[in-house]
């Protein structure tokens, strides 16, 4: 094998630049699945008050959509049922940022040509940011591990979460890898990379919530994420599904060096055509929209065939029996005051409300990216004027995540119609339970505006703040974090609909947030350098 | 060219003892820079010398910490929008939209400017030799700024500015490019060009401004700042001169003996003294050298007034 050196270098440069990173993304999930698992163990102490809480929602579709099946009925299982899975979807999103970000997005921005002119192999980036992305699954799975043993969890069960990590976290790094290699633009690494792992997570949410009988649940083994679940850590303990994890890996990295070799630097092995030589764009906005039109017909695809699945999953959860012990605890995990299937549903819509966030982020957050370019200068030179300029990029965001909201409720709701028998009705109600998370999502982009307004060198702080609403909104009361820290989200102050009742104070001031954010951001961006020092 | 704003001025762009600091650093230190009506003046400075924070500050990108800038008779940083309908801007760096065409680009920043004349855009395109149907991200360096300097050169404005547009032309596209902007000029407009490539600046520009750690150093045509640097001298005299007495002569410095002749520098305007001196030794061969233009400028980059205290960066 040639090809390979500089890889050492390479990967000493890739590791410096994740310094910060990986060990801090590494911490963020052990401590999480460490916190959970303590709360949950200091709330029951003695596990028969555990597992009666447990066999209320063992087997909930709603829930095991969401988080996956129990893998026993201990304590220990109880304590981390929450964070495996979604655990290994960050873990999942860590692998896809370190790989993608040594590979496409540095060959797309042409670094990768000025240390390719250097003595350094063909083959030595795509190695050094696969080892690096492999270095930062294990030692997440290595240090979660020795956390929760840490925590007094089982220490078989607890390598067995390790090895379902490794499976899930490897095989990100190799999907990723081939992504890198098919598409021409980091942004299309995105998609296929995070595509992937949206159509992981959905194939096994309908693998488990299938009834036992029936071959649907033989999807979940079509998922990787499946097989980090079927491990089954405090249950079964099959770390020798170690095998598919590591035959995955191998076969996509195997594959995506194989693609390296098929094509030139800088080209993709997804063909660009000739386009028009016309242009029909005439302003600003029209180029923001035209600029934003592939994310979001994206997400709508993706919006789509979420709304499909959670309203056929629930079907099967109108199966399960009711009682005022399940309902006790749905709502302990986040539920609302209606009925089960209404709880599922508020679930479901509060955490596509949150993803629905990060899109209108990084819809807005362009503005910093077009400056960072250096392809705002060449608009604002123009007779455009920098707030309008702005502005568009802030209500293509509204507007988009305004669109993928409704899209959800109105294809949930002609599903679920299908089972009630009255489609107007479910449609009212879910198309309602999705507008009705807007005013929360806008603050997020407002928020997002004046981080690029006031401190544009730290615009990607929203995406940690985003990512703090969503754990503490999952995470806080089972962690027993004080009140305030919850309501600091905005998601925090949202009725869970459909099942509850919409609170227009709560909705107007969340709105006028969101405005006023949005004013702000503009006259810090109005006063500025573009670009930013 | 048209000149709907008033009457036409005599000066498009008038800065004077503008300021810029980042932070620690100090960009432009008290700059001046004066470009008339109708003509294409040089901006020349070494790298990091506030050539590019100059010009960002002249489309009102970013906002001066002192001093005064005037463009088109406007502030730019109030009057963005009426001012932009009446320049163009190629940047240095030409970034592109990745999966827009060079031609949709075209057609996107001329429809923002208020309008691309088409028989200009066709004639540009064709001379410039640029494929329109290709996506941005193919396009290598050069005809990036080919696709920017047809939407600026298609529009019709008043003024052209330009941030070292050519460094990634070949000398083909180069020519024409000076072609089109001495056609430019020849309608009536102006243009402020700045550049590193000396040739260029010698065939196309009318003046030129040499700045240098965010000040200026000298201004004035070609001739003007050919005359203000210094002239070789080499002679072979029949009588055994001073060399003190020669150091002596107002603007002469370098002196030295060189193989039994005297050989010094002489600041270009101060030529006739040195003759004079020298021919009262009895002169029996004289070489003059005149500078270079790469010497002018390496002079100017070199050695002119002090440098700020830190060096300013490129902004």
């Amino acid at each position: 094998m040639t090809g390979f050196t500089g890889t050492g270098s390479l990967l000493r440069l890739a590791a410096r630049r994740d310094r910060v990173l990986i060990p801090a993304s590494v911490l963020a999930i052990a401590l999480v699945v460490a916190m959970a698992a303590k709360a949950t163990i200091d709330l029951y102490p003695d596990s028969g008050s555990a597992l009666g809480a447990m066999r209320s929602v063992v087997d909930n579709p709603a829930i095991v959509a969401l988080y996956g099946p129990f893998t026993s009925l201990s304590l220990d299982a109880f304590a981390t049922f929450k964070t495996i899975l979604m655990g290994a979807v960050f873990l999942c999103l860590l692998a896809y940022i370190v790989v993608r970000r040594h590979t496409r997005t540095e060959e797309e921005s042409g670094r990768l040509e000025l240390l390719g002119a250097g003595a350094i192999g063909r083959r030595a980036p795509l190695a050094a940011a696969v080892l690096l992305g492999t270095i930062a699954v294990l030692l997440t799975a290595l240090v979660t591990a020795a956390v929760a043993i840490g925590v007094g969890l089982d220490s078989s069960g607890s390598v067995a979460l390790g090895v379902a990590w490794t499976i899930v976290g490897l095989t990100w790094v190799g999907v990723t890898a081939v992504a890198a290699q098919l598409a021409e633009t980091a942004r299309g690494t995105a998609g296929l990379s995070i595509g992937a792992l949206g159509v992981a997570f959905l194939l096994r949410a309908l693998g488990d919530t299938a009834p036992d009988d029936s071959p649907v649940r033989f999807l979940t083994w079509l998922s990787p994420l499946g097989w980090g679940e079927k491990v089954a850590p405090y249950g079964a303990n099959r770390v020798g599904l170690v095998a598919l994890g590591i035959i995955a890996y191998a076969g996509l990295v195997l594959l995506a060096f194989t693609l390296l070799e098929r094509r030139d630097l800088g080209a993709g092995l997804l063909p660009s055509r000739p386009g028009a030589a016309r242009g029909t764009l005439r302003s600003a906005g029209a180029l923001t929209a035209r600029l934003a039109r592939g994310t979001v017909v994206g997400w709508l695809i993706a919006y789509g065939v979420l709304a499909v699945v959670i309203g056929s999953i629930a079907g099967n959860v109108v199966d399960f029996v009711d009682s005022p012990e399940t309902a006790a605890m749905l709502r302990r995990l986040g539920g609302s005051a209606g009925t089960i299937v209404d709880t599922f549903f508020a679930t479901e819509i509060q955490v596509a409300a949150i993803a629905a966030a990060a899109l209108g982020i990084a819809l807005v957050t362009r503005i910093r990216t077009e400056e960072t370019a250096g392809r705002a200068e060449s608009v604002l030179a123009t007779p455009v004027r920098r707030t309008p300029w702005a502005l568009g990029h802030v209500l293509v965001a509204v507007a988009a995540t305004t669109l993928v909201m409704l899209v959800l409720g109105l294809v949930a709701g002609a599903v679920d119609g299908q089972r009630t028998g009255d489609v107007g009705a479910s449609i009212a109600s879910l198309v309602g339970a999705g507008a009705a998370t807007l005013p929360a999502v806008w603050v997020c982009i407002g928020a997002a505006l004046v981080l690029v307004g006031y401190v544009p060198r730290f615009t990607g702080l929203a995406w940690p703040v985003l990512i703090a609403f969503f754990v503490v909104g999952e995470l806080a009361e089972l962690m027993n974090l004080p009140h305030w820290v919850a309501s600091i989200s905005p998601f925090h102050h949202l009725a869970r609909l459909p099942g509850g009742s919409a609170d227009a104070v709560t909705l107007t001031l969340l709105t006028l947030t969101a405005v006023a954010l949005v004013v702000i951001g503009l006259a810090g961006l109005r006063r500025r350098d573009v670009p930013a020092a | 060219m048209n000149h709907v704003y008033g009457q036409r001025m005599t000066t498009a762009i008038e800065v004077s003892d503008l300021r810029k600091t980042f932070g620690h650093t100090v960009a432009l230190d008290g700059l001046d820079l004066e470009v008339s009506t109708g003509e294409i003046h040089g901006f020349l400075g070494p790298n990091g010398a506030g050539k590019s924070t100059t010009i960002r500050i002249l489309l009102g990108l970013m906002r001066s910490d002192g001093g005064t800038a005037t463009l088109l008779g406007g502030d730019p940083w109030r009057e963005v929008e009426t001012l932009h309908r009446r320049l163009a801007y190629v940047p240095g760096d030409v970034a592109l939209w990745p999966n827009l065409t060079g031609g949709e680009v075209i057609d996107l920043l001329g429809a923002l400017r208020g309008g691309l004349d088409e028989r200009r855009r066709a004639d540009m395109l064709e001379r410039f030799d640029l494929d329109p149907t290709k996506k941005s991200r193919s396009y290598s360096k050069g005809n990036r700024q080919k696709v920017a300097l047809v939407a600026a050169l298609s529009s019709d404005v008043e003024l052209l500015v330009l941030d070292e547009p050519t460094s990634g032309l070949d000398p083909l596209m180069e020519a024409v490019f000076k072609d089109a902007v001495r056609e430019f000029r020849a309608a009536g407009g102006t243009v402020l060009l700045s550049s590193h490539i000396l040739s260029e600046v010698e065939s196309v520009c009318d003046r030129v401004s040499i700045i240098r750690a965010g000040r200026n150093v000298e201004s004035g045509t070609l001739a003007q700042l050919r005359h203000l640097s210094r002239t070789k001298v080499t002679a072979l005299l029949e009588r055994a001169a001073s060399l003190p007495d020669l150091a002596a002569l107002p603007g002469v410095s370098d002196v030295r003996s060189e193989d039994g002749q005297v050989a010094c520098s002489v600041e270009t305007h101060h030529l006739g003294g040195l003759l004079e001196w020298l021919g009262a030794h009895g002169i029996r061969n004289l070489t003059s050298a005149p500078p270079t233009l790469e010497e002018l400028f390496m002079d100017q980059y070199r050695t002119a007034t002090p440098a700020s205290p830190e060096a300013a960066t490129g902004r």
